[in-house]
């Protein structure tokens, strides 16, 4: 009997690595995802404010902020997917 | 199949109780792939079961490299007959269903190579089971993956919440509930592909041991369809009770923790396979999901639950080793009347524990509903120490 413990190591590193980087990727994805609708919600109650006539400050940049938000969830859930498609050629053995 | 003359009574007996363990093995581990997401509301319980059941025929047929051995060495292929394979099979079958009874995960892989391993005990002797591959190929497997995977699990989890824990909880729910479905549905296809097929091995070889196929032989179409309809039809129809534990039961499971334990889980899976390690997809979904339950502060692990289960995955190989072993002693001194009484005691106990299970039957419907499998009628404090 022969323990192969570089295997169990490497088995062991990529796989903590692996599933930290997806899910963390994925996190900041959703984190990206709920700043979009925030900064939405946020705008439709500052488009209301100011009909009221209240005041304008610090609500200017909601616009920006919501297109960086929705192109950091885009790339993210886009990195996943290929983390995704990268899964399915490791179990489907005709892709070899 | 023009050598259909070739089957035996014995042969047609050990086709049937091996997709039999098939059945058995999908409907006992749709939980791995599906628990989680069942359990946070990402996909309804049928949808849930209808998917990984479909991966699992598609898996089923994906594969080409048929494992050419049944055990991976464990014992000597060589000294196995068709009548060890039949009375490792019964042992394997009736262990999986005593578990599912009281709804704990256990390995089914576990449960195919302790039949076996007593069987041949048994059928060939002690030469014939390689005791230092049972450590190589069961034992540090066993210990190190669901370590690994709840390790990893933990880490992701803690960072999935400490990366999201300024944001709307309803927006960070439903990203997560999406992003499961992707990881669940790459855990089914992954099992699909592994657990079809040892039983297709397993039918190959007897087959060719019988002379129905010659040396060296890919298992025939019929095989792989039947195989693949087995673990699909186990699995659509669900493990519940296992499903509530592994959702449920464990600890109370959000979909941060879910998708976190199902990347683990599949990455460890095929890292391994990769490697060539063999393992117990059971025990590393069963290892994710409590990594995921200690990742979230203050997320209640109930340890004893965990403990059970863990004295089961003890339990499983030398268990399903004594059924498989006094099976192969009646098989070895009876002939085929031997195995008949062995094939229609098997069916009887496997019906008597499926009448048991109605007595407090778990289901799609109910599933959900509270975090412990009982099996009796009235509510009792605890589950039963069957295990």
């Amino acid at each position: 009997m022969n323990l192969d413990w570089t295997a169990l190591g490497q088995v062991t590193a990529v796989s903590i690595g692996v599933t930290v980087a997806v899910v963390v990727v994925f996190a900041l994805g959703v984190l990206g995802l709920a700043r979009y609708e925030g900064a939405r919600y946020e705008g439709a109650r500052y488009e209301g404010a100011r009909y009221e006539g209240a005041k304008e400050a610090g609500a200017g940049d909601a616009g920006g902020t919501s297109a960086l938000s929705l192109a950091q969830a885009g790339l993210c859930f886009l990195a996943c997917a290929a983390v995704v498609a990268y899964g399915i050629y490791l179990i489907v053995p005709q892709f070899h | 199949m023009g050598r259909m003359d070739h089957i035996t009574f014995l042969v047609a007996v050990v086709i049937v109780t091996a997709l039999a363990f098939d059945f058995t093995n999908g409907f006992h581990d749709t939980a791995n792939a599906m628990a989680t997401s069942i359990a946070t509301g990402a996909l309804k319980p049928k949808v849930a079961v209808v998917i990984s059941g479909l991966l699992n025929i598609v898996g089923a047929f994906l594969s080409t490299e048929v494992a050419r051995t049944i055990s991976g060495g464990i014992v000597d292929d060589a000294l196995v007959s068709p009548g060890m394979i039949f009375a490792g099979l019964v042992g394997a079958i009736l262990w999986n269903l005593l578990t599912w009874l009281v709804g704990l995960p256990s390995s089914s892989s576990h449960a195919l190579f302790g039949g076996l391993i007593g069987a041949v005990w048994v059928g060939a002797g002690s030469d014939g089971v390689h005791f230092d591959k049972v450590v190589e190929k069961i034992l540090v497997p066993a210990v190190a993956s669901p370590l690994v995977a709840g390790v990893a699990a933990l880490l992701a989890t803690y960072l999935a919440y400490k990366i999201t824990a300024r944001s709307r909880r309803k927006s960070v729910e439903k990203g997560f509930r999406f992003g499961q479905i992707a990881s669940a549905s790459l855990v089914s296809l992954a099992h699909g592909t592994n657990d079809a097929q040892k039983t297709m091995g397993v039918i190959t070889l007897t087959l060719i041991s019988a002379g129905a196929l010659g040396h060296d032989a890919g298992p025939p179409v019929w095989v792989i369809a039947s195989a693949g309809l087995a673990i699909g039809l186990g699995t659509y129809l669900g493990g519940w009770r296992i499903i509530r534990t592994m959702g449920k039961g464990l600890t109370e499971i959000e979909s941060p923790q879910g998708f976190a334990a199902e990347a683990a889980s599949t990455t460890v899976i095929l890292t391994s396979a990769h490697l060539g390690f063999a393992l117990s997809t059971t025990q590393v979904c069963s290892g994710g999901i409590l990594g995921a339950g200690l990742g979230r502060r203050l997320a209640e692990v109930r340890w004893g639950v965990a403990g059970r289960m863990v004295a089961a995955w003890l339990i499983t190989l030398p268990a399903a080793a004594l059924v498989g072993g006094v099976s192969a002693s009646v098989v070895k001194h009876g002939g085929d009347f031997g195995t008949a009484v062995v094939a229609l005691v098997g069916a009887a106990l496997a019906a008597g524990i499926v009448l048991v299970s109605r007595r407090n039957p778990v289901s799609a419907h109910n599933v959900n509903d509270t975090h412990e499998v009982t099996i009796r009628t009235e509510p009792p404090a605890r589950v039963g120490t069957a295990a």
